[in-house]
Order: structure tokens, then sequence, then C-alpha cells
């Protein structure tokens, strides 16, 4: 009798095995399990068994029916799920075409460049101030000791409305119109549009400048040496090598240019940097005592140091842009592409 | 300013090469720009003797010579007359190239081996002489490159000068600099004034009128002078660093100064009238033609070198053609003065001229080198041209010119602008090196006497900056500083300007930066009305071009120019947006009024390049990114109101942005007669908004409203109107009944056409009413609901629509 009931199982499983259809899986389950299944036959044979046999047939059915019972609810749920999948596949669509969406605008590569510097010099709790684009020849050069007929002027030309009044060759003004305001300690950061008559690839009559100043007791030239250090290596990577050269501008004294090794050939020359190996990058030093003179600054008290970029500049050479001009035309090619 | 070092190496000996001596003048304060090479026309040419020489047995016109380097015998054929054993001639042997880009090859001429050519001067382009072989003095070494022999080839650096640095506008300045910076000597030779026995004094006078321009004048003569060509030594210096070779006198007043950086001038001194020298300012309109032909009329405050009628140079700017030196002049007047910088720079700039010795004397000469420079020239025209200059000199010396003495230095002082301690003996050499005098008056006090030259140098930070740079930049520390604890301080405009950038970029708007300049004509293409603010222009004096001869009053016309410039690239389709400036005059001594706007152009059609959502754009879509903006920035309170805004937009798709009562902006669409105006037919819509005035509204805090846990209960409404009504119109009398149940209204759909009357249209709202503590009943929902249709159709006269 139990090898009956061991055969039985052995041939349910192999039926259920090749069954894949729910009608099929539901048949199995009737021609074993059904109340006129052959295992329901089996237990009518077992009148001729002892006591003790029927007991253990009896519980060795139910095990067999138990096991064979999960094993066809498996198989039905397993069926179930693939027959909603195939509904559900019938409605495939195509991943690969675009998605509905609104192209992003993008920030002005120059925009950009001033954001980034903006961040790293407030992290030094510089703080960003503004003044007019249209300047009195007083704050744009006398008040910064470039007096009238002083060679110095040639270092920038100048678009004049009048006599005194000047479109801001530099955004340097507005430390005077600050300073005339406050007391030290300043730290301020004076980003916006100056204008210069010039045009060429390298040149543009309108562009970006970004003037640092930062004014305390004890400050000195080592301490701009740090400051605009850090600044390049947040800029153009800490690897930058950058090298302090003797220069003038006649608001600051001393005053120094400051390079970086080309980022273009890594000082080996190139075109970039016109076969030097070095790529100014800003002009700087500590403010001049006649500057804190007509602001009313004592030069005995207070020393600061003062430092000057174009941003057109930075962004050349961060994105690789030989033509300044580009910056201007606005062509929707060009500003998608930052 | 262009320096030959081989010019430099006749004061200062120099070890370096020239890439070193790059770097080290660079990383004193002057930089060079550029390194060029000088080289001769030739390569592989050396000194030779020749042995023997005979004729060539089949040619008449050849000679077989034998010729030797010293170390080897080399056959030539050559077909010159003048060669005979025992010359030293230049041999261009195998492999050398000479001018005209000839390689020199072994040959067979006739039937005879040449191994080389021997070179005439002229093709080697190192003189005139083609009639023969060059010849060379007789004790010249053989073997050796003809170049070193006849010194040719320089190297020229360019510096960059800084307008303070006056006194390196010369050989003997640099090289004042390099003997500093490497520790030598500088070497100027010691010369004799030969005189002749004639007095200057008894032939001429030199008289200053305006001595506050002039303050000093000095004069030598020079006479039976012939002029004639430069020799070799001083016409290669001088075209080493870009001046073309004039003549004997000329060539030495610019030696002279491109040597001392003293300007100077020579007269003719057969065309002085009156044989004398007056010094004085122009008259207003006089006129005046300069040396380069051309006539000028000078105002009143030019300054004049005349004789005793005319004038005859323009001082400290250029000659007159009336007196220049000519080829059969032999009494030569020479002019060595101090002229006033700014008068010099003032006159220069408003004439044009920037000549050499205006640059020059606007920089600031050395007052006490005048005389140096006027006997060095009058020396050197002697011994080029032969003539004797006379005894004495005139030396007009009115006005002292002051220079700085006794400067104050402290040890202290140094060491804090520096940040770092250099020793007092370092200071004191540093100075020296540069010629000061210093006295060490008590321990860190120093008095420092600059010489006359450094013009530059008269307070104390003048001199700090100066020990800073020949100590060394490299060598300071890199420190950060420690500074006190400060406010930031913001300017809330930027950080809304920021949120605005994120916005709207993030709505698909590219940022741009038009220039602030724009053409005059804007006014006139945006067909602005004659008492329009934005007509006060402010116009440029000295523009680049017309297109850009003032200031924008209005930032659409660069935004409808950008629009046109893709065009013209067949990008059509744009988002655009720009913050800056406009610019309105407010009248003549008064800066223009600088107003901050955001302004912004969309146009063409949206989603060009999608498969799946491609239209036109239009009004709302830009109004609709305007109003997510004021969303984001917490403004909740402007208007649209219509009402022809602006001349330049559709007078029926535009309207007015109002934020409490005051208008902040416009938008609309580019009226139809403008963009035929700009040659444009581009679907396209624009706005501006005033930041100024955004930034000024204070937008409030945000206090969280407790979200209500029971459902809302909607009815919807169609209302029938004037089509001439406005949906803000309808909208305001619903709110403003403020009944508190009704949560929020919207527009679910507009309708115009079959089954409604001629001018009208159906408004549909969807009301949507909730309480904050219960589920609200049918019966509460139609008593509030009714209430505010009634009123609704009471106060605007609108019908329901199916009623």
């Amino acid at each position: 009798m139990i090898g009956e009931l061991q055969q039985l199982e052995k041939d349910a499983l192999a039926e259920l095995a090749t069954a894949t259809l729910e009608e099929q899986l539901l048949a199995v389950r009737a021609k074993y399990l059904g109340r006129k299944g052959l295992l329901t036959g089996l237990l009518r044979n077992i009148a001729g068994l002892t006591g003790e046999e029927k007991a253990l047939f009896g519980k060795r059915c139910n095990e067999v029916k138990e096991y064979l019972t999960s094993k066809i609810e498996d198989a039905l749920k397993l069926q179930l799920g693939r027959k909603k999948e195939d509904i559900l596949l019938k409605g495939k669509i195509d991943v690969t075409l675009p998605g509905r969406f609104v192209p992003c605008g993008r920030i002005h590569p120059v925009i950009q460049v001033r954001r980034e510097i903006c961040a790293i010099f407030a992290s030094f709790g510089f703080s960003v101030v503004e003044g007019p684009e249209v300047e009195l020849d007083y704050y744009n050069f006398e008040a910064l000791n470039i007096p009238k007929d002083h060679p110095a002027r040639d270092m920038q030309d100048t678009f004049y409305i009048e006599e005194n009044v000047v479109l801001r060759t530099h955004t340097s003004p507005v430390q005077i119109r600050i300073m005339e305001k406050v007391q030290p300690p300043v730290r301020i950061l004076s980003p916006g549009r100056v204008y210069r008559p010039d045009s060429d690839i390298s040149h543009t009559p309108m562009f970006h400048q970004m003037e640092g100043l930062l004014v305390d007791r004890g400050v000195s030239f080592a301490d701009l040496k740090g400051i605009l250090t850090s600044f390049l290596k947040k800029v153009f990577g800490d690897k930058t090598t950058l090298r302090f050269r003797p220069s003038f501008f006649p608001f600051t004294e001393p005053s120094a240019e400051v390079d970086i090794r080309c980022v273009m050939c890594s000082g080996r020359g190139c075109r970039v940097c016109g076969q030097s190996g070095w790529l100014e990058i800003l002009g700087s030093g500590m403010v001049d005592p006649a500057v804190f003179q007509n602001v009313g600054y004592d030069p005995e008290e207070y020393t600061g140091f003062a430092f000057g970029l174009g941003l057109e500049r930075i962004a050349m050479l961060k994105y690789g842009i030989s033509d300044i001009r580009l910056f201007f035309e606005n062509d929707i090619r060009f500003l998608r592409q930052f | 300013m262009l320096v030959s070092l081989k010019w430099l190496k006749d004061y200062v000996d120099v070890d370096l090469t020239a890439p070193e001596l790059a770097e080290s003048l660079t990383m004193a304060g002057l930089e060079v720009d550029e390194i060029k090479l000088i080289k001769p026309p030739f390569t592989g040419v050396v000194t030779a003797a020749i042995l023997s020489v005979r004729p060539h047995p089949s040619a008449d016109k050849l000679s077989l010579c034998e010729v030797t380097d010293g170390l080897q015998t080399y056959p030539i054929v050559c077909g010159a007359k003048n060669i005979q054993a025992g010359n030293i001639v230049p041999l261009a042997r195998v492999g050398a190239t000479i001018p005209g880009g000839y390689t020199i090859k072994s040959s067979v001429l006739r039937g005879e081996k040449s191994d080389g050519m021997l070179c005439s001067e002229a093709e080697l382009e190192v003189g005139d002489g083609a009639a023969g072989i060059m010849q060379l003095p007789p004790d010249t070494a053989l073997g050796k490159p003809l170049e070193e022999i006849l010194d040719l080839g320089d190297t020229v650096f360019d510096v960059g000068i800084t307008p303070n640095r006056a006194d390196c506008l010369s050989m003997i300045g640099i090289a004042r600099e390099v003997a500093a910076i490497t520790g030598k000597k500088i070497k100027i030779k010691a010369y004799d004034i030969r005189e002749s026995a004639e007095d200057i004094n008894t032939i001429t006078s030199v008289k200053i009128i305006d001595a506050d321009f002039c303050p000093r004048y000095t004069a030598r003569m020079i006479k039976d002078v012939k002029v004639g060509p430069t020799p070799v030594w001083m016409k290669t210096r001088l075209e080493a660093v870009g001046l073309r070779s004039i003549n004997n006198v000329v060539d030495v007043t610019n030696f002279v100064m491109l040597e001392m950086g003293q300007p100077l001038h020579s007269f003719d001194f057969r065309f002085l009238e009156e044989d004398r020298i007056v010094v004085r300012k122009s008259k207003q309109d006089e006129e005046f033609i300069s040396l380069d032909g051309k006539s000028r009329k000078l105002d009143a405050d030019t300054l004049l070198i005349c004789d005793g009628v005319k004038p005859v140079a323009i001082g400290g700017i250029m000659g007159g053609l009336n007196s220049e030196v000519k080829d059969d002049t032999s009494v030569v007047l020479l002019e060595s003065a101090y002229f006033n910088p700014s008068a010099i720079r003032r006159s220069a700039r408003k004439l044009a001229m920037s000549t050499d010795a205006a640059f020059r004397f606007e920089r600031g000469i050395d007052p006490e080198g005048v005389l140096g420079a006027l006997n060095r020239a009058a020396t050197l025209i002697a011994n080029l041209s032969g003539g004797s200059i006379c005894k004495n000199y005139i030396d007009e010396y009115p006005v002292k010119v002051p220079a700085a003495t006794d400067i104050p230095l402290r040890l202290s002082r140094i060491n804090a602008i520096i940040g770092m301690s250099i020793k007092s003996e370092d200071v004191v050499k540093i100075l020296q090196s540069i010629g000061m005098n210093i006295r060490e008056t008590e321990e860190g006090k120093y008095l420092v006497t600059p010489p006359t030259y450094r013009v530059d140098i008269s307070r104390e930070v003048d001199l700090i900056e100066e020990v800073a740079r020949l100590y060394g930049y490299d060598r300071v520390p890199v420190t950060l500083p420690s500074v006190s604890v400060a406010e930031m301080v913001t300017i809330p405009r930027l950080e809304l300007e920021e949120r605005i950038r994120c916005l709207l970029t993030g709505n698909g708007y590219n940022e741009v930066v038009n220039y602030s300049f724009i053409t005059p004509l804007s006014i006139d293409y945006l067909c602005l009305k004659e008492n329009d603010e934005r007509r006060r222009l402010v116009h440029i004096k000295n523009p680049l071009v017309e297109d850009q001869s003032v200031m924008r009053t209005t930032m659409v016309f660069g935004l409808i120019d950008t629009l046109k410039k893709n065009a013209n690239n067949g990008c059509i389709h744009l988002k655009l947006f720009e913050m800056g400036r406009t610019f309105l005059a407010r009248g003549e001594g008064k800066l223009p009024e600088e107003r901050n706007i955001l302004a912004g152009l969309l146009s063409g059609t949206s989603g060009e390049d999608l498969w799946n959502s491609k239209r036109n754009v239009d009004f709302y879509d830009l109004k609709g990114c305007i109003a997510n903006m004021f969303f984001d920035l917490k403004i909740d309170n402007c208007q649209y109101r219509s009402g022809n805004p602006e001349t330049f937009l559709h007078p029926g798709k535009s309207c007015n942005i109002f934020l409490n009562d005051s208008k902040i902006g416009y938008l609309g669409e580019l009226h139809p007669d403008v963009q035929d105006k700009m040659d444009l037919k581009i679907n396209s819509y624009v706005f501006e908004i005033d930041l100024d005035m955004l930034a000024a509204h204070n937008a409030g805090g945000i206090t969280y409203k407790e979200i209500s846990k029971y459902p809302a209960v909607t009815r919807d409404v169609a209302f029938v109107i004037g089509t001439d009504v406005e949906t803000d119109y309808l909208l305001d009398i619903v709110l403003r009944q403020k009944e508190d149940l009704l949560e929020n209204v919207v527009i679910f759909d507009i309708y115009t056409g079959k089954g409604l009357a001629e001018e009208t249209k159906s408004l549909g709202l969807r009301f949507s009413y909730r309480a904050p503590d219960k589920t609200l009943t049918d019966v509460e929902v139609n008593y509030v609901h009714e209430k505010i249709v009634r009123n609704t159709i009471q106060l605007t006269g609108a019908k329901v629509r199916g009623e």
C-alpha cells in the first residue's frame, strides 16, 4: 500500500511538472486530490490493514495530500502571475523615445565664473558691493591716485560722457565709494561691467571685472599672497603654481602681477601663454597711502590690499575659449554649452 | 621698449643667458614680453685666406683659387677680379646658406672642382660692395664664423616699462637694473670734450619765456659738420631696436636718447632767424609744420621752441620742417632740455603725437642728466661728422626741478608692509644697489636720497616697494590675514537675482549679456513717444562705432537684436533673459540714473526639437513663466493690467505688471510695426521688470497654514459675460466676497461660439469649498455657493450658462 502511495505521489509530481496552463493544473488536482480522485481511492482500500498500519498509512496519505496541494497551489499562483504580466506586456512602450521636458536654460559663462569667485571670497568673509557704471572722473581716476595728465592714464583708454564723467574703466572706484562710507575693517568684492575703447580677439569695449579690497590693522603683502594663493588654487586646482611679480598700479604700492603656470601647456610654452609658460591672471598690491588719505583713513593705522581680475579671461582659460567677443554675441549655440 | 643685448653689454657685463636675463628682469618688475633673435642672413660662412690664384684653363672670366680656413684647403672657382694670394675673405663652405635662399654645394665648373664660394658684401647683405669679393683685415683669424668677426646678430628684449619707471626708458637705465639684480657694476666710458676756440655765447642765445613749461634748456653748437651715413656699429644698434638710420647727426640724437633717456633735437642753425632760441607757449591757432610734413593748428598752451621770429619745434614733441638737419647742413644747434611732464602730455594728447621724445618727457626725465646727454651727443656728432664743438654751452635753468631728498624710512614699517623680517643690512644693500644714498640715523631708521633719475620715488612707501621687489616677491612668505570679525553685508537685489536666475534657467531661459551701449536709433526702432523718459539718452563722446554710441535706456532692444543675430544663424526659437542696467540721463554734470532691470524674450515655437509638444509660443507662455517666478519669490499680489503699455508692443496682447499699485514692468507681443522696422518676422514676446522695485518689495516671511483633514467639495459654474470683460474682473468680484469656506476658484474652461450670443463668452469656474474642522454637508456648501453666484451675477451682469 505504501508503495502504491509512493507511486501516486511520483506520478502526480511528474504530471504537475508538465502542466503549464491553468486547466491542466486544475485537472491534475482533480485527478489526484479530488473527491473521486486517486488518493481518495487508495484510502478506500485500507480495510485490510491492521489498526497500527491504518494509522501509519492514513498519516502518510495526509502528508502526501498536503504536499501535493501546496505544490499545485504554488504552480497556480505562478501561472496567474504570468498571465497578468502577459497582459501588461501588450502595453509595452518604446522607452528609447526622448522624454517630454522643458529644456533648461543656461547661465551665461561669465556670470557662472562670477558666482564661483564670489562664493570663494564669501568663504573668506568678503561682501559683494556695487557702484555706478557711469562714473565721475574723480572716483575712476583721481581718488585712485591717477591724476589728470598722468601717463598712468594711458594704462586704460577711456570712454567719455562729459569731461568729468566716464564709463568706469575698472570696478576700483567702488572701493573709494565704500571706504568713504565705512570705517575698517573692510572686506569687499565688487564685480561688474567695465568699459574701455578696444575691440579685437582679446578685447571687447565692455567686459567684466572683479575687484577685491581688504583693509584692517596689520594687513601685509604676505597676507595678500596668502589670500590670492588660496583663491587661485580653488579656481584652478590645488596643484596650480603661482608667481607674484613686481608691477605698477597707481593705487597700490608695492604692486604685484599674479601669474599662474599655463593651464594649457603646464609651463612648456604654447600659443595661449605666448610661449612664456605663464598666464597673467590678476593685478594686486598694497593699497597706496595716497588712496587712504583720499578717503580719510590713517595709513599709519590701517593697511590693506586690493586686487582685480577680468572675469572673461578666467572664463576663457577655464572653458578654452579663444575669442572674447563670443561672450557678447550671445549665439545660442555658444550659450547652451555652459 | 626694445632692448638690444649687444647694446646693453656696452654698459654692464651680462653672464646670464637671454632667457635667464628675461626672467630676472621680469621678476624685478620689468616685464619681458618677448625675446627676439636677430640672425645674420647667412650661415656657414667663415674667414679664410687665399693661398693661390691661377686662371681657369677653359674659362677666361674665372679663376681657380686655393683657399684655407686654417684647417683644410679648398679648391674654389671664382669669377671676381679683386682677389690675390694673401687676401682674407669670407668663404661660404659646402652646406653654407647665403641670402636669396641659396645653399652652397660642391660642384664642377667647366671641368674644375669647386668646394665653396667666396662672397661679396652684397651677396652676404653686410654692405653695399658688389664689385668684388669682400676683403677682411689681414690680421683676421682664420676659420671664424663671419658673423662673429663682423659682430652681426643680436638678441632683442621687448620690455614693458610701467609708467612709473621713466628711468628705465634707456639702455643705461636697463643696465642699471641689470647691475642691481646681478650685483655687477655699471661701466660708462669717460670721454673728453674737445672744444674749439669759438664761444657759443658769441653766436647764439636762449631765452625762456615760459619757465613753468620749460624749467631747463641747454644747448651746444657743432660747426663744420659733414652730414653723411652713420657707421655700422651705431646703425646696427639703432636698427636692432627698430629705428631707421637717417644720417650721422639725427642718428646721434636718437642714439643718445636711447642710450641715456634724454630726448635731444638738432637744428640746422642757418635756418634760425636772428640766430637765437626763444622758448614760449603758442598763441591760439598758431600754425606750424612739423617734421612729418603735417601742418598743425595749435591751441594756446603748446610749448614752442622758436627762433627770433617763428616757431622751429614743438617743444618735447617734434621738430619743425623749417629747421631740420639736411644733407648740406654744416652748423648744428643741439638742444637738450627738461620740459614739464604734464604740459608735454597734454599737448601730445591734443595733437595726437605720441613720439619717442614726448613719451619720455611726459614720464619725467632726469633733470640733472640734461647736460650729460648734451655733451655726449655733441661729442658723438663731432666725432662722426668731423665737426668741431664750440666752446662752452648754454644752460638756462630758471626753475629748479624739485627732487626728493632725505626721505625718512623705517625698518619696522618695511617689515609691517611686507609681512616678514628683513635685516637692516639687506635693506641698506638693496637701496644702495640702485644708487640710493642711505643713512641710518638711529637703529632701524634711515634717511634716503634717491638718484635724480628716480623721479618716481618721493615717499617711504616708494622705497618699501623697491626693497620688496629687489628682495624678491617669491621670498615673501604666504600667510593668511588675522583680521577682525566683521558682519557680511548683502545686497537684497543680488539675492533676488540669483533666485530669478535659477528659476528662469529652470524654465528654459538662457542668460545673455548684451553690451550696455546701443544705437541711438533704438528709441526710434521702438517707436518711443516724444516725452518717453527712455529718450533721455546718455551719449558717449568717443564711441568705437555709431551702433554703440549711447547707453541703453531699455534692455529690450538688446534682446531683439540678439534674436535677430541668432535668426541669421537659423535659430529663431529662443528663450532669453538678461539682468543688467539701463541708464537715463539726468542732465549735464549729473551722473545718469542707473536702474537694474530684468528683461526676457520668448520667440518661435516651443518644443521645436521635440517629437511630442511642438506649437507656437504665445502670451500665456511668457506670462505663466513670470507668474511662476513671482510664486517662487513669494510675491502673490502682482497684477497684470491691460491697456496698451508700450508703443512697441501689440496693443491687444500686452499688459503692465503692477505690484502694490506701482508699475514694475510690462510684457507682451512685439508690435508688428516694430518687427517690420527691425526686419524681423518671428513670433516674439518680451518683458521687462524693474529689479530695484521688486527687491524693495518686502515679500514677507512664510507662515504655515494647517492642512485640512476634511474633504473639499467642488461646484462648477459657467458664467456668460461680454467678451470684453476680463477674467480678473470676474474673479475679483468672486473673491471680494471673502467667504471663508471658499478655498479657491480656478478657470477650467473658456468658450465662445455656437450656442452663445454674439460678443459673449462662457467662463467656466470651478469653486472648491472646504472647512478646516469638519466635513461640509451639501446644504452648507449650497448655501454659500448660491450666495456667491447670486452676488456675482448681480455685480457683473453675467448670466449662468444654461439658465
